[in-house]
């Protein structure tokens, strides 16, 4: 470990090349900065073809529209899941991870060739899985429940695919050792670092999980074995499935920080509280394979309650501790900035013209107050019974990866683009207006979808009016209603997501060049300079009155909310 | 800042904020509180989803299904048996055992029951997962092929209830339906 002279530069190391971002100041290796961008450009291709795929199936879902017809609804269907939820959320993580490794710690990227290997495998998995999905014999959806069978190149891509994903999260883990070992930073690393850390953590055990399931189900589609158990299935199934949302949350919450940080100069309230928080994921997040058999028949109520809760919700304390220290964070971090009047002054004067921020903060209300909420009444072990496997699911999950991991993402990516590729962002008029319109339209496919699952509509159903059904049923005229509005919502969403798109490919490809002297960033980083002398806030002083009050009405909603649906379901039929 | 090292290298020995603090302990007493309240609500609610449930073989299922049906199907005034859509409709003895049978794409077949009355619901799959959504009650359950699932359903209203599938079943996902009739 300590074989290596204190004071040798990381420069030594042969074949590395550096460079000082003249922005951040951060200290980046030409083969970590590489692999970053291709992580996030593949990232970003994936996105926009699974969010076509996403708009197609909310057309299609538009009772007035109907779009696709049955089959091929379905097929999209599929492709929209794996696309989204695998490859565009798991690409950028990867980024991501290099990013908070080599990037942040200013350390070299270990084993650069094993990091380019992990790409080529994850796209061939990524492209693999569209040739499946595409070839028509593979309209399993996401999840592939047996004993409907896809075909052997379904199941195959994705092995393909998560051992690359694998694979790039033991270059992260590499990268840390080799910072260590250079001594590239002083003490422990960065906050975000830790978070990173996390989400790398949970993903050896997401993508295990997958591979677990995933090859003994490949081997059946090959005919080598005889039967996979349904409810074994889902249970280590959504070991990866849920669990690697958990990736996601550790990622995007570390991106809050980092975002807070590099725009605001925000700096942890405490870096004990922030890292136990980011430390509960680590011990529990897993448990959240659970929430999907609470409707199942075979598992005992009582391994229904414990799992299902992450073990007496002490992975929801970590994020609701999260909620209150990243608001926090940058309300006092504004302050010091020199916002203090009132309570929210350092809210109503941020930099929302930044998409940077503008997107950050949005993603931390709704993944809270929509995602959050949401998760936790569903997860419930009685209350489920209310929403499984109702469009309400997909309401919820829209509320967390979408307008939570999603738009945190792109957020990201209004940093990324100068920093790393060192292009400036092009039309920045329409780059400030983004995060709103994409926010907006991903609240509003949660909460419709959500409202339309309260009234029974089904998830993954082509037509509600039940038209060709053995027995007809009417679903009451507001259901029709919210998937109306669902509609509009992935409408305003999509184009939200198209200008992401032009803007990021536009800035990559023609942006104006940030490595001359001289050139200034449209969207500034922080400037230490604006700061004011004194110290605001030690922990004796620290005032957050803004802070205070936005937790205070999340809290009073989040009991509102869990304790109308105990309501609703005491008013059901009785069973037990 | 969250993107440097913590500035004291000793930063666990930091104090941690009264802010901080007081939210930590909301939030551990309401999940503790959220905890024992799915616990307690087997005790105090009259909702919980049973655990009952044995390994099947799906076509020995089926055969039960079928006779359950004969024994039981409602006949009216001429002696005649009664269906709806094609399918027979079944009134199974209060407090006695009922069975749907949920295959590619019905739930099958209609049951008769009379409200305030409990029956023992046995779910399971012919072929593939199927999901058991009662409208507009709005209670969902999953069917598993090869594992009978049995629920003690007791109906506190009447009239005409839907099934309607919400576990994706293949290209007729959207034609399955069923039927629960509860009578006074």
């Amino acid at each position: 470990m300590t074989s290596i002279d204190q004071g040798a530069l990381p420069a030594a190391v042969a074949g590395t090349s550096w460079r000082i971002c003249r922005f951040s100041g951060l200290k980046i290796e030409a083969s970590a900065e590489a692999l970053i961008k291709v992580n996030a450009v593949a990232a970003v291709l994936f996105l926009a073809l699974g969010g076509l795929m996403g708009l197609l199936v909310a057309l299609t879902r538009w009772p007035a529209v109907q779009l696709l017809p049955a089959e091929w609804f379905y097929l999209v269907l599929t492709g929209h899941g794996a696309n989204v939820l695998l490859f565009w959320i798991i690409f950028f993580e990867i980024a991501v991870l290099y990013f908070a490794s080599a990037v942040i710690l200013g350390s070299r990227l270990a084993a650069p060739k094993v990091a380019w290997f992990a790409f080529l495998l994850m796209v061939v998995g990524g492209v693999m899985a569209n040739y499946a999905v595409l070839r028509g014999d593979s309209t399993v959806m996401f999840t592939s429940y047996p004993p409907m069978q896809a075909s052997q190149w379904f199941y195959l891509s994705l092995i393909i695919f998560a051992v690359g994903a694998l694979i790039a999260v033991f270059v992260f883990f590499a990268t840390l050792v080799v910072a260590k070992n250079e001594n590239t930073y002083e003490g422990s690393v960065p906050l975000v670092t830790f978070g990173a850390i996390t989400a790398g953590i949970i993903a050896v055990f997401t993508l295990a999980s997958g591979a677990i399931i995933l090859i003994p189900t490949w081997l059946w589609s090959l005919g080598l074995i005889s039967n996979i158990d349904t409810l074994m299935y889902k249970v280590v199934w959504w070991g990866m499935g849920h669990s690697s949302q958990q990736i996601n949350v550790s990622a995007h919450v570390s991106i809050w920080y980092a975002i807070g940080a590099m725009v605001l100069g925000a700096k942890p309230l405490s870096e004990k509280v922030s890292r136990m928080a980011f430390f509960m994921y680590i011990l529990f997040l897993q448990l959240a394979s659970a929430h999907h058999i609470l409707a199942e028949p075979g598992m005992s109520s009582s391994w229904k309650i414990v799992n299902t809760s992450y073990m007496m919700y002490l992975a929801v304390m970590g994020s609701m501790i999260h909620g209150l220290t990243v608001p926090g964070a940058i309300e006092a971090a504004q302050r010091r900035n020199g916002f203090t009047r009132g309570a929210f002054e350092w809210l109503t004067k941020a930099p929302w013209g930044n998409p940077a921020f503008a997107g950050m903060f949005l993603s931390l209300v709704m993944f809270g107050f929509i995602g959050g909420i949401s998760g936790v009444v569903l997860g419930t072990e009685q209350l489920n019974v209310l929403m499984h496997n109702t469009i309400y699911v997909p309401g919820h999950f829209h509320g967390t990866v979408v307008a939570g991991t999603t738009l945190a993402f792109m957020a990201m990516t209004y940093l990324v683009v100068p920093l790393i590729f060192q292009r400036d962002i092009l039309w920045p008029g329409l780059a400030r207006w983004q995060p709103f319109v994409f926010g907006i339209g991903a609240g509003g496919i949660s909460l419709f979808m959500m409202g339309a699952g309260t009234l029974g509509v089904a998830r993954r159903h082509w037509d509600i009016s039940l038209t060709d059904a053995a027995h007809a049923y009417e679903f009451p005229a507001a259901a029709y209603l919210m998937m109306g509005l669902n509609g509009i919502s992935a409408i305003l969403a999509a184009v939200g997501g198209v200008m992401f798109i032009v803007i990021v490919v536009g800035s990559i490809l023609a942006g104006p060049r940030l490595d001359r002297m001289g050139a200034k960033l449209t969207f500034p980083l922080h400037d230490k300079g604006r700061e004011s002398v004194s110290e605001y806030g030690s922990h004796g002083t620290l005032k957050l009155p803004g802070t205070i009050i936005l937790v205070g009405i999340f809290f009073a909603c989040f009991m509102l909310y869990y304790f109308v649906n105990w309501k609703y379901l005491s008013e059901l039929w009785l069973f037990r | 800042m969250a993107i440097s090292p913590p500035t004291n290298r000793l930063w666990w020995k930091d104090p941690i904020h009264g802010i901080e603090l007081f939210w930590i302990v909301i939030a551990f007493l309401w999940g503790l509180f959220m905890f024992f309240f799915m616990i307690a609500w087997h005790f105090i609610g009259q909702q919980n989803l049973s655990n009952e449930t044995y390994k099947v073989q799906p076509s020995a299922y089926v055969e039960r299904v079928d006779a359950f049906a004969e024994e039981f199907q409602v006949v009216d005034a001429a002696g005649k048996p009664v269906e709806e859509d094609g399918v027979p409709v079944v009134r199974p003895p209060a407090g006695g055992d009922a069975y749907i049978v949920a295959r590619l794409w019905e739930f099958w077949p209609i049951l008769e029951l009379k409200k305030g009355e409990s029956y023992r619901i046995h779910l399971s799959s012919a072929d593939w997962q199927h999901g058991f959504s009662l409208q507009p009650t709005n209670i969902n359950i999953s069917i598993h092929p090869g594992y009978e699932h049995i629920i003690t359903l007791t109906p506190t209203e009447s009239g005409t209830f839907g099934i309607v599938c919400n576990e994706f079943c293949g290209v007729g996902h959207h034609t399955m339906t069923g039927r629960v009739r509860v009578v006074d």
